[in-house]
C-alpha cells in the first residue's frame, strides 16, 4: 500500500513537473506568420534549427496569398497578439511603421552588429526601409522575390518550331529579349497543336481582387518608361504615370492578354499561373521567382523541360522586374520581443541564410548570392540574381491598399474588360492616387 | 399537472427571494425577462448601427489607429453620391436583382403551380427541386466556377454541343456581356426552389371549394388560374419577392466567389464595393457613409413595397 502510494505520489509530481516544463517551454515559443506558400514549408524546415540551439518552440500561421493581406493587417491593426514575427509584404512597410506595427529595429541592428550593407541593395530599401532611402530599418530582408518568366525549353528546342519561327519572325527562337519578341513567341505558340494538345502562348497575371493585375501590368509598364512620380518632385504624377510610353506600355499588356493567354484566364495569378504552366498550356509563364524552385522539381514540365528568362527589355532599352519578397519584421504588440529579436539575429547568420537558399528560400544577404557557386548551385539561380538587380516596387505608402485598389481597377476595367482607352485608364488612375494623397495631406 | 408544478416551485422558493419576487409587477417581471435580449441587440445591432453613423461623418481609418479623427460633416456623403463608380455598382445591383427576382418568381411559380398539381411522385421532385437550396453558397460557388470553366467546364460543353460554338469561345466568367448573367443563372439555380416553396403554400391555401364553385360556373381552367390562383396567391408571391429582393440587394458570396466583380467591374454590385472601400482601402468612414445610404435604401423600399403588400391582402 505504502509503496503503490508512493508510486502514484511519484507519477503526480512527474505529471506536475513536465507540465510545468512543458508550459515555461510553451511560453516562450514564438509565433511568425506568413504566407501560406513553397518557402513557408522551407521554413519550418530552416527554423527547426533554430529551436535547437535556443530551446525556443516556433508556430506558424500561414494564410493563402489571396487572404494573406486581408488577415494580417486586421491583426496588425487590432493591435493582435497572434504574430511576434510577421514577414510582411514589402509594401506594407510604410503603414506598418508609421502606425508602430513594427519595431524599428535600428538599434539592434547596431548591438548585433549586423549590416544593411551586407544585403542585396534593392532588397533593403524594398523591405527593410521607410521612409525610402533612409537608414530608417523596420525589418530584415528575408525572402528575396522578383517578377520573372519561365518557358517550356522542350518546345523551344523543337527542330520543326524553331524552323517555323525562323521562317515567319526572322530570328532564332529562344529566351525573348524584348517585349516585342515575347509578344511574337507568344502569338506563334498561341493555339498550337503540340504533343496532340492545343497550348496556348503566355500566362500572365490577370488577377482582380488583391494585387495580381497591378504586379503584371506594372511589371511591363516600368520598362516601357512608366514612373510613378516626378522624380524631382515628390506626388506630381500627371505625365509621369500617364505618359505616351506608359500608355503604349499599357497597351501592349492588354494587345498581349488579348492575343496570347489561355481561355479563360481574366483571373489569373501566382497559383493559377503555376497551375498553367504545369497541366502543359502555355509556353511562357510570368511568376515570382519563388514559384521556380517547384517547377524545377516538377516531373512534367520541370528538370531539363523548363528554362528561365529575366523580364524582356522595353522598346527603348529600360529594362525592370516588379519586386516581390518580404522582410521579417518583430510585431510590436508581441510580449516577446527579446525571444523574437533572437531569432531575427540568428536568421541574419551567413550559414542560416545558405542553407535558407538550398531549401529554397530566397536568400538576399550577398554573402549568398554574390558567392561565385551561386549562379551555378540551380538552374534559376542566374535569372534571379539578374532580375533583382533591374526591381523597382509599387508605392510602399501607408496609404498602399487604396493606391493598389484604384490600380487593380483601372488596369482590369481596360486589359480585362476592355473598357476605355489606355490613356483613359492610366488618366483616371492619376485622378484616383490623387485623391488619395490629398486625403493624406501629401497633396 | 401544470398546476401543481408551479405550486412545487413557488413552494420551493426561498422565502426571503419569493418576498421579493412578489413585490415585482407583471410589467416589471416581463421586463425582467426580455431585459438580457434587450441588451443583447443592443449591444450587437443598435450599438454599431449609432456608432456607424457617428464614423460616417468621420475620416476615421481602421488601419491608422493613431490618426486624429476629423468630423467632415456631410462630405462622404456628397463623395459617396456624386462618385460615378458609385452609381455603377448601383446600377449593377439593380439589374441583378431585377433579373433575378423575375427569373425566380417565374419559374418558382410554375414549378409550385406544377408540383400542386399532386401527379405520381410529385414529394420525390419536390424534394430534388429543394436540392440546391440546401447547399452552403460557397459549395454552390466553387462549383459553379469549375461548371464555366472554358476548357473543361461541362457547362460549356453543354452550350458547345447546342450551339456548335467552341467550348473555349464560351467564357462566361470572363466576357463582359456574359459574366453578370453568369451570376444570375447561378442564384436563379440556387434559390427558386425557395420561391417555389413560398409559392406552393400560397397555392395550398386556396381552399378546395372556391375552385369546385368555379366549375359548377363552368370557369375555364384559364379563368380560374387568373381570377382565383393568382389573386389569391399573390400576397404569397410578394412576400417571397419581397424576401429575395432583400438578400440579392446584399449579394456578396456568390458574386465574390465566381468572378469577384469582373471582368473589371462589370459585376461589381454595391455589397463588393462597400467591401472593398471598408476592408481593402480601409477608409472606414466612407463605407459607413456607404452602407447608411444602402440601409436607408433598403428600409425605404421594403417599407413601400410592404405597404403594397397589406394592401393586396386586405383586398
Amino acid at each position: 500500500m505504502k509503496s503503490s502510494l508512493k508510486m502514484a505520489l511519484g507519477l503526480a509530481s512527474a505529471i506536475v513537473a513536465s507540465t510545468a516544463v512543458s508550459n515555461a517551454a510553451h511560453a516562450e515559443d514564438l509565433t511568425l506568420c506568413w504566407a501560406a506558400w513553397d518557402p513557408a514549408n522551407a521554413l519550418v524546415e530552416l527554423s527547426k534549427d533554430f529551436t535547437k540551439e535556443t530551446g525556443i518552440g516556433m508556430k506558424f500561421e500561414f494564410v493563402p496569398w489571396t487572404n494573406y493581406a486581408d488577415r494580417f493587417l486586421n491583426e496588425l491593426n487590432s493591435h493582435g497578439k497572434l504574430c511576434d514575427l510577421i514577414i510582411g509584404d514589402s509594401q506594407w512597410i510604410g503603414g506598418a511603421a508609421e502606425n508602430g506595427h513594427y519595431v524599428k529595429l535600428n538599434d539592434f541592428f547596431d548591438k548585433e552588429k549586423i549590416s544593411m550593407d551586407d544585403f542585396v541593395p534593392a532588397t533593403v530599401v524594398g523591405y527593410s526601409e521607410w521612409p525610402k532611402n533612409t537608414p530608417n530599418y523596420w525589418a530584415l530582408p528575408a525572402m528575396g522575390d522578383v517578377v520573372g518568366w519561365t518557358y517550356r525549353k522542350d518546345w523551344f528546342s523543337k527542330p520543326e518550331l524553331q524552323k517555323e519561327f525562323k521562317e515567319k519572325y526572322g530570328w532564332d527562337l529562344g529566351p525573348p529579349a524584348t517585349f516585342d519578341q515575347l509578344k511574337q513567341i507568344a502569338e506563334f505558340f498561341q493555339k498550337r497543336q503540340i504533343d496532340g494538345k492545343t497550348v496556348y502562348g503566355a500566362s500572365i497575371y490577370t488577377e482582380r481582387g488583391s494585387e495580381g493585375i497591378t504586379m503584371g501590368a506594372m511589371d511591363v509598364l516600368y520598362s516601357y518608361g512608366f514612373q510613378y512620380e516626378n522624380p524631382k518632385k515628390p506626388y506630381e504624377m500627371e505625365g509621369f504615370v500617364n505618359s505616351a510610353d506608359s500608355v503604349k506600355g499599357l497597351e501592349f499588356y492588354k494587345a498581349l492578354y488579348d492575343c496570347c493567354t489561355p481561355p479563360g484566364a481574366s483571373n489569373s495569378y501566382m497559383g493559377e499561373g503555376v497551375d498553367a504552366f504545369k497541366s502543359g498550356q502555355v509556353a511562357m509563364h510570368m511568376n515570382f521567382a519563388f514559384t521556380w524552385p517547384g517547377l524545377q522539381k516538377d516531373e512534367n514540365v520541370g528538370g531539363d523541360k523548363i528554362g528561365y528568362f529575366v523580364n524582356p527589355k522595353g522598346p527603348g532599352g529600360a529594362q525592370f522586374a516588379q519586386l516581390g519578397g518580404q522582410g521579417i519584421s518583430v510585431v510590436s504588440y508581441s510580449d516577446k520581443h527579446e525571444s523574437a529579436l533572437k531569432y531575427i539575429k540568428w536568421f541574419a547568420n551567413k550559414d542560416v541564410q545558405a542553407k535558407w537558399w538550398s531549401l529554397g528560400g530566397y536568400s538576399c544577404l550577398n554573402a549568398v548570392v554574390k558567392d561565385p557557386k551561386f549562379p551555378a548551385s540551380q538552374p534559376y539561380a542566374q535569372a534571379f540574381l539578374d532580375s533583382m538587380a533591374i526591381v523597382k516596387d509599387f508605392w510602399a505608402e501607408p496609404s498602399y491598399a487604396p493606391l493598389l485598389q484604384a490600380s487593380q481597377k483601372r488596369f482590369h476595367d481596360y486589359v480585362v474588360a476592355g473598357q476605355g482607352s489606355a490613356k483613359d485608364a492610366l488618366d483616371g488612375l492619376v485622378k484616383d492616387w490623387t485623391q488619395v494623397f490629398q486625403d493624406d495631406g501629401k497633396m | 399537472m401544470l398546476n401543481r408544478t408551479a405550486e412545487n416551485v413557488a413552494r420551493a422558493t426561498p422565502e426571503p427571494l419569493a418576498r421579493k419576487v412578489r413585490g415585482i409587477s407583471d410589467k416589471g417581471l416581463a421586463w425582467l425577462f426580455i431585459s438580457p435580449t434587450i441588451l443583447l441587440l443592443l449591444a450587437i445591432n443598435i450599438f454599431p448601427l449609432f456608432w456607424a453613423i457617428y464614423l460616417s461623418f468621420t475620416n476615421y481609418r481602421a488601419n491608422r489607429p493613431n490618426e486624429v479623427v476629423k468630423n467632415l460633416g456631410f462630405a462622404n456623403y456628397q463623395r459617396i453620391l456624386g462618385d460615378q463608380d458609385i452609381w455603377i455598382a448601383m446600377q449593377t445591383t439593380a439589374h441583378f436583382v431585377f433579373w433575378t427576382i423575375l427569373l425566380q418568381t417565374l419559374i418558382g411559380f410554375t414549378l409550385a403551380w406544377l408540383i400542386d398539381r399532386k401527379f405520381r411522385g410529385h414529394a420525390f421532385w419536390t424534394t430534388l427541386i429543394l436540392v440546391p437550396m440546401m447547399l452552403s453558397p460557397a459549395v454552390v460557388g466553387n462549383f459553379w466556377r469549375f461548371l464555366y470553366e472554358p476548357q473543361i467546364g461541362l457547362f460549356s460543353y453543354v452550350i458547345s454541343f447546342v450551339s456548335g460554338i467552341p467550348p473555349t469561345n464560351i467564357q462566361m466568367l470572363s466576357n463582359v456581356s456574359l459574366a453578370p448573367w453568369s451570376i444570375i443563372i447561378v442564384d436563379t439555380w440556387m434559390w427558386t426552389p425557395y420561391v417555389m416553396l413560398i409559392c406552393l403554400a400560397g397555392l395550398r391555401s386556396i381552399p378546395e371549394y372556391i375552385y369546385e364553385a368555379a366549375e359548377v360556373d363552368r370557369a375555364s381552367n384559364w379563368r380560374q388560374f387568373w381570377s382565383i390562383t393568382l389573386p389569391m396567391a399573390l400576397p404569397f408571391i410578394m412576400l417571397a419577392v419581397l424576401f429575395r429582393g432583400i438578400e440579392n440587394f446584399k449579394m456578396f458570396d456568390m458574386v465574390n466567389l465566381l468572378t469577384g466583380g469582373g471582368p473589371g467591374s462589370t459585376t461589381e454590385v454595391a455589397s463588393i464595393t462597400l467591401k472593398r472601400q471598408a476592408f481593402e482601402s480601409w477608409r472606414t468612414g466612407y463605407s459607413s457613409a456607404f452602407a447608411i445610404i444602402l440601409f436607408v435604401a433598403v428600409f425605404g423600399l421594403a417599407n413601400i413595397y410592404v405597404k403594397a403588400l397589406n394592401k393586396v391582402k386586405q383586398r
